[in-house]
């Protein structure tokens, strides 16, 4: 079943890449785009820099690799997490009707239904920054250190992931008012840039134990750059995939109350 | 006049019905105040003396950039304008007795003030209520209260006048996303949406105040906080205003001259 | 194979008034008002029948259907369908059955209609050569040949119908639900649905279920007819039991619904 699991999503796979392929130029534009809004986000960083050499111990640089690590752990949950961005749509139109109609998990259906390939921009976008701040800073690369790059990356997916789910279980309460839950989408995106401490310590908490995306930015990043050595924080972004469950959960509750009432 | 209050009024009626959006966008906007407001505060601490403008000017620039979101964002068209211009549903437009450009001009204000006036007072409000320096502090004077009012009117009519230039350039192409979303990206940016013109480097601050864009939000923001007075203040209303009228000549030629080539080609 | 008893289900929709006054007062405090879409609905179907339910607009036809489906649940009430209870063993019910919906798609719309297929039979886990004898009967029946290298938005409403009933039974279900399946189509189209789904009962004893407005629909396929108004079962019968004398099927069945107690033949 498993293994059926995984072949299924391979086809869902190759079929989307295949539609979109459909839409070139709107793939181009929304290349476009991205590359803009990140242009100018990362000329405001570099430009509050000229002013400031630095922020609470962190250098342009710093941030630069911060900034690309949360782009990147964004643009890959955007990119194959997309059928949960869009559920409202799905909701909207009643294609959920349909995934309730087939003999297959729920949850690898929406997986299924859509994954975004015009996210290579960010994706590109993030590696970039990655690897120009990775040559500036010159890291003494070990196991660990790759070991903590690579978790940062599946943590950080993991949680803006569950953030679409979570965004998605609520569309089957109210499909109105949900921009709200951009701030914990977007906005994670773009606040998440600076590394978390500089917010204070009260938002660093929150974002250590609510939701935590701390675990897969601002902790692993003091080891990356060599600033703490604790042993336990290379593995410390794969403890926020906890926050997954819940989102699933109440994904569970919310297909539970659709069938119920048929909103 | 009374049909465009009409359409104001419909906007607004229509906004109410969507009272968990106005709640939801509200509870968004304050969520990137207080962020913003975390972030420069860093960067205060770090270097106070490196701030290029006062810590509370900052913040009162940051809340009302919030709060009249709405009036300023520069990727907000009216899309039923570009739908009319691509499918030849405009040719319906020009058989009626207004003039393209003061109707769609007034459709785009109405959209702005309708969305602006359902959000603008909460966020205020509770901004106000903040402890000090966080919070939205009282104008420095009346004069300068009044005129930022006069400047913010201003800053929003070069907006929509921006966005009739960006319609006018859509009549004469065949697919104008692209067009519309570069535009709006650099002029977000020019404007100070991404951080305000003060943190701008001086040479590019320099250039940057001389262009349209400053007066966007640029200069009412600052002049409600009293970061813009005297000499420079008069200076940038001067500039704001000379930049309108260049603004709404030009989207008024583009769009006569797309009206034209319309009638011609038959839509 | 198809039993339904007593089933009740109510849904809760939110009140709108108009006005301004009105849409300020709901920002504050929102309105409810209960809607009874199936009020104590029973009926029972046997194995490889074709049945029809009809009803004016709002009488509750969609929302039987998604129960039997097993895409709602219902308050309350019995429901079983070739031995499963639908919307509690979805997983192993959904392999028994095809739905078509006439006005929505399961095809892909940007790929040929046959990659949208190559899914469905991973989705249901169809054998190998039981998809290629379903596929190659199917693409016989309904003439599909030339439409599978075709993307699904570049066919014609009537040729996509064909794709929509061919996707639905590719994994031979025992009971195909139509709802509304011939909407929106030309008289060609129509009558190659209607000719398809009787070859199909008659051949594969596919149990089916129809909803339509079409009276020519039930005139051709249906033995059997399922009234429903108001959320209730009105009559089980056949269409000579509404028919009258001198009058079009059509103006009969308004002259049923209007006999509907409390049925303004307002559209919902």
């Amino acid at each position: 079943m498993k293994r059926h699991g995984f072949r299924l999503y391979r086809h869902y796979l190759s079929l989307s890449i295949r539609s979109s392929m459909q839409y070139k130029s709107s793939f181009w534009l929304t290349m476009l785009g991205q590359a803009l809004t990140t242009i100018s986000t990362l000329l405001g960083v570099i430009f509050m820099f000229q002013r400031f050499p630095e922020v609470k111990g962190f250098t342009l640089d710093d941030v630069i690799l911060c900034a690309g690590i949360v782009q990147l752990q964004f643009a890959l949950a955007e990119m194959w997490a997309r059928g949960f961005d869009r559920f409202s749509q799905i909701v909207r139109l009643g294609e959920y009707d349909r995934i309730l109609l087939r003999p297959r998990g729920k949850i690898l259906q929406v997986f299924g239904s859509q994954f975004e390939l015009s996210r290579i921009g960010r994706i590109i976008q993030g590696v970039l920054m990655l690897v120009y701040a990775l040559v500036r800073i010159r890291l003494r690369w070990d196991f660990l250190r790759v070991l903590t790059l690579v978790n940062m990356l599946i943590g950080g997916t993991g949680v803006f992931t569950a953030i679409c789910i979570l965004r998605a279980a609520l569309c089957f309460f109210t499909l109105e008012g949900l921009e709200v839950m951009n701030i914990f989408f977007d906005g994670a995106r773009e606040h998440g840039k600076y590394p978390l401490n500089i917010y204070g310590d009260k938002f660093l908490l929150f974002c250590t134990v609510a939701i935590p995306y701390a675990l897969v930015q601002y902790y692993p990043l003091l080891y990356l750059l060599g600033r703490r050595a604790d042993w336990f924080l290379p593995f410390l972004p794969l403890l926020a995939l906890w926050f997954l469950i819940p989102c699933l959960l109440l994904f569970r509750v919310g297909v539970r109350h659709y069938q119920s009432s048929g909103s | 006049m009374k049909k465009y209050f009409s359409f104001f009024r419909l906007r607004l009626q229509m906004g109410m019905q969507y009272r968990i959006a106005a709640f939801a966008g509200m509870a968004t906007q304050f969520f990137w105040g207080f962020m913003l407001i975390g972030a420069y505060k860093a960067f205060y601490e770090s270097n106070a003396a490196a701030f290029p403008m006062g810590f509370q000017a900052l913040t009162s620039y940051i809340w009302l950039q919030q709060a009249f979101l709405a009036l300023f964002i520069t990727w907000r068209f009216d899309n039923d304008i570009f739908t009319m211009i691509t499918d030849g549903g405009i040719s319906y437009e020009l058989a009626r007795p207004v003039r393209l450009y003061s109707m769609w001009f007034a459709k785009n204000l109405a959209m702005r003030l309708s969305e602006a006036a359902l959000r603008f007072a909460p966020v205020l409000l509770v901004a106000a209520l903040l402890p000090k320096p966080y919070g939205l502090s009282l104008p420095v004077s009346l004069p300068h209260f009044l005129l930022f009012l006069l400047t913010l009117g201003l800053g929003l009519l070069t907006t929509i006048a921006f966005l009739m230039i960006v319609y006018g350039l859509a009549m004469r192409m065949l697919s104008s996303t692209g067009v519309r979303l570069f535009l709006s990206g650099i002029v977000e940016f020019l404007s100070g949406q991404v951080i305000p013109l003060p943190f701008f480097p001086d040479k590019v601050r320099f250039v940057l105040e001389l262009l349209p864009f400053a007066g966007m939000q640029n200069v009412p923001l600052r002049i409600y906080s009293g970061d813009l007075s005297g000499t420079p203040m008069l200076h940038a209303m001067v500039l704001q205003l000379v930049w309108l009228v260049i603004f709404i000549a030009a989207g008024a030629l583009l769009l006569r001259s797309g009206e034209r080539r319309a009638i011609v080609q038959g839509g | 194979m198809i039993h339904m008893q007593n089933v009740v289900k109510t849904y809760r929709v939110a009140r709108r008034d108009s006005g301004a006054k009105a849409a300020f007062f709901a920002l504050f405090h929102r309105k409810y008002d209960l809607v009874r879409a199936l009020d104590g609905l029973s009926f029972d179907i046997d194995a490889g029948e074709i049945v029809a339910l009809l009803g004016p607009n709002g009488a509750g036809k969609s929302t039987a259907i998604k129960i039997l489906s097993g895409i709602l649940y219902p308050d309350s009430g019995a429901v079983e369908c070739g031995g499963f209870s639908p919307a509690r063993d979805r997983m192993r019910y959904t392999r028994e059955i095809g739905v078509v919906f006439g006005q929505r798609t399961q095809l892909y719309w940007d790929v040929p209609v046959g990659d949208s297929y190559g899914l469905l039979q991973d989705i249901y886990d169809v054998p190998e050569a039981e998809f290629k004898r379903n596929l190659s009967e199917l693409t016989e029946l309904l003439d599909l040949k030339e439409l599978l290298r075709t993307p699904a938005r570049q066919l014609s409403l009537g040729q996509r119908m064909r794709c929509e009933l061919a996707a639905s039974l590719l994994h031979s279900p025992r009971i195909l639900f139509l709802d509304e399946p011939t909407i929106g189509l030309d008289a060609v189209s129509k009558l190659a649905v209607r000719q398809f789904v009787k070859v199909l009962n008659e051949e594969k004893k596919t149990t089916i279920i129809l909803t339509t407005h079409d009276m020519q629909d039930v005139e051709a396929l249906s033995r059997r007819v399922l009234m429903i108004g108001k959320g209730k079962l009105l009559l089980d019968g056949t269409l000579q039991d509404i028919r009258r004398d001198g009058e079009s099927l059509d103006e009969s069945l308004v002259d049923f619904y209007q006999g509907i107690e409390g049925f303004d033949g307002k559209e919902e």
